[in-house]
């Protein structure tokens, strides 16, 4: 059985079975998207309109200072970033309706470790944050936002969105073992969701912000995701908090909310 | 590690360390005790029933034998490992089929097999040969690439036993297995459970609350009523307690003052 010890397994071969249990939640998540993919093609409609209204007339507001750059070039980022947590923020209600349907049994029987499950749903997750990122690029390229496409800061765009997906779906996991049902976790969801993005870097600077405010935003993983991002995409961007710091906070982020999310997912089921 | 050497069978034929033991079993939900004191012991390759009405604590009993909730009280140690203090262990022992489905019905049959064949850790060269195995197992081969939300009820049942036994499990627990199914559909999934226990030797534990069916099927049931045991024994033994032509619903009324299979069929 798989658990038994056999003198041939490597010293690694735990964490190749840790992988593998990783990847069998992450693909089947992958799976269900091949054969459904109109969802992600929704899923992109509301930042484009985001970019396409907000940005176009915002950027006629004077005296809104933003740094190097227009206004539109500051909101890509973050609308990127919104998109990213709007798009997270939904993985507790899909844990809560596995929960009703039966099927989040099946993986809370199987003798994978609860964090293994939680990091795969959790990795599933950033496909939808990826494919929002491809859809906001070709937006924002037409748009004449000055994007860079150096390779290396593709890629690290790549690690900040996986990151903040993991992070934001994993949060609204722990939000969905606490209420449980599907109609208190639209209310919820709705209250958090909107005060997460606005007291963020995102749509305006944090240097707008009264004092208060400042203090959050400051303390709100999505600031460090918009920062790194702003940083990466723009040819002309310039970190405010520093990329290390910013994949440092959103890290933090993340493994405080896989661990508490490892301890509360088996109280869905119960 | 073998959980089966640790069990060896008393001359009475009674199994020592079951693979599935339960001493003073006990779940509450606040003021409300949905299992109170259950102890039981289930041999190696038995096919045992708990039978009861709604209500009676048969899905409570077993979501804390497959570690699904925690107990209040009292012990369950299944295939040798406490569902308490060793749950993964337990888990890696056991196949469970709840009472809600839980095959994914946007993935196909095979989808779905390779997800359970992942998360048991079935080596990745003997995957596709397995599953493919265990899908013919129960009568599956022909339907393994559309989506299961096209199945039929029988054939969701059959799949969640295939994915359920792949890691050949000491034990199989069934939450009604048989539920909601035409008797066409009950017929095939007790005929690819029998298949696979003469094939794979595990106990097979399910709840029901068709008494015709846990009698067919069955070596022991217990009967269940408000979170307690009833009565336990063969078939043969309930019956030739009340003598004459006794059915297992005159047993159960007479041990609990309640109707089995009537409390049984309001959903
Ligand atoms: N999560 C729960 N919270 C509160 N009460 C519960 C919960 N689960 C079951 N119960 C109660 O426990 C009793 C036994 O339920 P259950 O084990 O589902 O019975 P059965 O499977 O025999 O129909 C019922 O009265 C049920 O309402
Ligand atoms: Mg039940």
């Amino acid at each position: 059985m798989s658990m038994e010890l056999s003198p041939r397994r490597s010293v690694l071969a735990p964490v190749g079975d840790y992988a593998t249990q990783v990847w069998a939640v992450s693909a089947a998540e992958v799976t269900k998207l091949r054969h459904d993919p109109i969802e992600l093609i929704s899923r992109a409609v509301q930042p484009v309109l985001w970019l396409l209204l907000f940005g176009q007339v915002m950027a006629h507001v004077r005296g809104l200072s933003v740094g190097a750059g227009s206004y539109l070039d500051f909101l890509a980022p973050g609308i990127l970033a919104q998109s990213v947590l709007f798009v997270a923020i939904f993985y507790g209600l899909s844990a809560i309706w596995e929960r009703d349907l039966g099927v989040l049994h099946r993986y809370m029987v199987s003798p994978a470790p609860r964090s293994a499950l939680v990091i795969g749903k959790a990795l599933a997750s950033s496909v939808r944050g990826l494919s929002q990122a491809i859809v906001i690029y070709l937006c924002a390229a037409l748009m004449g936002v000055g994007l860079s496409f150096r390779p290396e800061r593709i890629a690290l765009v790549v690690v900040f969105i996986v990151m903040a997906s993991a992070l934001f779906s994993t949060f609204s996991l722990i939000i969905a073992c606490i209420v449980k049902t599907r109609e208190r976790f639209m209310g919820v969801g709705q209250f958090l969701t909107m005060p997460i993005f606005f007291a963020s870097n995102a749509i305006y600077p944090i240097s707008l912000m009264p004092t208060w405010l400042r203090a959050i935003a400051r303390a709100n993983p999505l600031s460090y995701e918009v920062d790194g991002l702003r940083t990466l995409m723009l040819s002309s961007g310039q970190s405010q908090f520093g990329l290390a710091f910013d994949l440092a906070a959103l890290a933090l982020g993340l493994c405080l909310c896989v661990v508490v999310a490892t301890r509360m997912y088996p109280r869905l089921t119960q | 590690m073998d959980a089966s050497t640790a069990h060896s069978i008393r001359v009475d034929g009674s199994a020592v360390g079951g693979v599935v033991e339960a001493r003073n079993l006990t779940r509450r939900f606040g003021s409300l005790t949905a299992v109170d004191h259950v102890s039981l012991s289930i041999a190696p390759g038995e096919v045992f029933a708990l039978i009861g009405p709604n209500g009676a604590g048969k899905s409570t009993l077993m979501k804390m034998f497959t570690t699904m909730l925690p107990p209040t009280s009292g012990q369950a140690i299944i295939a040798g490992f406490d569902v308490a203090k060793a749950p993964q262990q337990v888990r890696s022992h056991i196949g469970y089929v709840p009472q809600v489905l839980s095959a994914d019905g946007e993935l196909t049959g095979y989808e779905n097999m390779i997800l359970s064949a992942r998360l048991y850790l079935i080596p990745a060269a003997e995957r596709a040969a397995k599953v493919a195995a265990a899908l013919a197992m129960m009568g599956l081969t022909e339907a393994r690439d559309r989506l299961v939300q096209t199945y039929s009820g029988g054939m969701a049942r059959r799949l969640e036993v295939a994915q359920s036994t792949l890691h050949r499990p000491a034990v199989l627990f069934m939450d009604e297995p048989t539920v909601g199914l035409d008797p066409g559909g009950r017929r095939a999934v007790w005929a690819h459970v029998q298949d696979l226990r003469r094939e794979i030797g595990a106990a097979v534990v399910f709840s029901t609350h068709y008494m015709d069916e846990a009698e067919e099927v069955c070596d022991r049931l217990a009967l269940i009523a408000g979170g307690k045991v009833a009565a336990i024994g063969t078939p043969a033994e309930l019956k030739a307690r009340l003598g004459g032509d006794a059915t297992l619903d005159d047993v159960f009324t007479q041990l609990t003052g309640v109707s089995g299979e009537l409390g049984g069929a309001t959903p």
